[in-house]
């Protein structure tokens, strides 16, 4: 009885899983079909984008260089015990354009953008506040909708650029002026290492998926909220945590057809 | 101007509604009350095309509402306006660019005659003083003629109301209820009040619908509805605790309840 019922617990989550799918997939339609609005007035789009990256940067910033200043400690300490302590700037610089800048960055923004997307849009759903656009003859998806999900699809790749220059920088911080790396030895390694097509190419591509899967999940957990406080409560908890583990399972996906032999 | 032709409607399997039939003419303010929970709101729904009947036919304007595709349905809610139950005030504009939005969306019109026509719209509802207040500085009657002036802005040829009398004290009350005629008449529109609050309606409609179990259970002007003998009308009118509408929810007998099911 108890597996039987453990099976057919399996078999809801699955099914209800594949279904959010369905309504995602579809919803993103809807979204690109009601992108024109994003053209033709290109303000709505600019004010969400201060909102979603403007004041996201901070975060960013901070973030990136910290994570620069601890890699920049940590990989110098390993490869100093193989006497190439020169080589950190190349080792920061691969980690975060081809790795923790895009994924890192995604997290930080479906934590502090994709939340407050979701909050935004799930609190004017219970205040009807979409309702009254729909019987006002202005579709939700196009003024609402669109103008955020396009508004993150940009911010996202320039800020994950604002996270990898913060933490080069970072990394050239505690490696030049803390661990005593020569500066010249430092900036040529890296500029050795890192190509344009592999790594810093791959890097954009990277946060461009990461953007659209975290904005669509962000507006996508808003609109189909229930339009209750615990509706909105768990929305902006579903985003955040969804937005994780795609995040992680795309970079794997990724990765693994990106980088295979570079 | 709005016409139901033997509507019913379902949620998933419950029935709201059954066999509906009503009319709003031109210029006319038509109410619709019941008890909370009887498929008033369903009914506003079903106007503004928000749903679909499943069986029986919508009219708006002389347009049935299940032929017609998005862009004419669109088309035809530009000559609505509706005032929802808590207002549904943007919050993050203010009272002025609540009341312009629809100007701005739907029309090329200059700021200078937007900003005229606001003014315009606020006064009409006593509030051109607080047109740079933002939402949240309201009290909920402000927010009611906010709202009240926002679903007027494009004037609306039939204008729909939401429980507009809900949670408000008595002098907002009878402001609002004027102003709903007022602006009626002034528009020549018609209106579609759903409400529970009797006293405060039969002051300023011209016709009355009781719903109750997703039927109407009554109709008539409100001279007859006040001299109803129907026991239904006569609950409403009277306010009485218990009628036809039961004052407890559907339950087991309560001392077999309290006897732990012996009888």
């Amino acid at each position: 009885m108890n597996i039987s019922r453990a099976v057919s617990d399996v078999g809801r989550y699955v099914n209800d899983g594949i279904t959010r799918l369905g309504y995602a997939s579809r919803f993103l339609f809807l979204v690109i079909q009601a992108s024109g609005i994003c053209l033709r007035r290109p303000r709505l789009v600019v004010h969400e984008l201060f909102f979603i990256g403007v004041l996201s940067l901070v975060i960013i910033t901070v973030s990136g260089l910290f994570v620069g200043l601890v890699l920049g400690l940590q990989m110098y300490n390993v490869l100093e015990r193989f006497g190439s302590g020169e080589a950190v700037g190349m080792v920061v610089a691969l980690s975060l354009v081809r790795e923790l800048g895009p994924v890192l960055s995604a997290l930080l923004f479906a934590s502090r953008a994709g939340s407050a997307a979701t909050a935004e849009i799930g609190l004017m759903k219970a205040t009807e506040q979409l309702n009254a656009l729909e019987m006002m003859a202005i579709p939700p998806i196009s003024r609402v909708v669109a103008p955020r999900f396009w508004a993150g699809v940009i911010a996202l790749p320039l800020l994950t650029a604002m996270f990898n220059v913060a933490g080069i920088f970072g990394g050239y911080l505690v490696a030049v002026h803390v661990l005593g790396v020569d500066a010249g030895t430092l900036w040529s390694q890296m500029q050795d290492a890192v190509n344009f097509r592999i790594d810093v190419l791959n890097g954009v591509i990277k946060s461009v998926v990461f953007a659209i899967a975290v904005t669509l999940i962000a507006v996508f957990s808003g609109f189909s909220a229930n339009p209750t406080a615990e509706g909105v409560a768990k929305a902006t908890t579903q985003t955040v945590v969804t937005s994780a583990l795609v995040v992680l399972g795309l970079d794997f996906i990724l990765t693994a057809f990106m980088f295979q032999g570079a | 101007m709005v016409e139901f032709q033997a509507v019913s409607f379902a949620y998933g399997g419950r029935k709201i509604l059954h066999n509906i039939n009503l009319k709003v003419p031109r210029g006319k303010v038509v109410a619709i009350m019941g008890g909370s929970g009887c498929g008033k709101t369903t009914i506003l729904r079903l106007i503004g095309g928000q749903l679909l009947p499943d069986t029986g036919d919508v009219w708006v304007d002389k347009q049935r509402l299940s032929s017609l595709d998005r862009e004419e349905l669109l088309k035809l809610r530009r000559k609505m306006g509706m005032l929802f139950q808590m207002g549904a005030l943007f919050t993050d504009l203010s009272v002025f660019d609540n009341v312009a939005f629809q100007m701005r969306e739907h029309t090329d019109l200059p700021e200078t005659l937007i900003s005229h026509l606001v003014l315009m719209k606020l006064h009409a509802v006593g509030l051109r003083g607080a047109a740079q207040l933002m939402p949240s500085e309201l009290s909920g009657g402000m927010a009611r003629r906010v709202a009240l002036a926002r679903a007027t802005a494009l004037d609306p040829e039939l204008i729909l109301y939401d429980e507009p009398f809900a949670g408000l004290d008595p002098i907002s009350l009878g402001v609002t209820g004027q102003l709903i005629r007022k602006l009626n008449d002034a528009l020549g529109a018609s209106s579609v009040l759903v409400t529970h609050d009797i006293q405060e309606s039969l002051k300023i409609v011209d016709y009355v619908y009781f719903v109750a179990d997703g039927a109407v259970v009554a109709e008539g002007d409100v001279a007859s509805i006040q001299n109803s003998s129907h026991p239904f009308v006569r609950q409403f009118v009277d306010a009485k605790v218990d009628g036809p509408v039961a004052f407890h929810y559907p339950a087991a007998d309560y001392r077999t309840e309290l006897l732990g099911g012996e009888p």
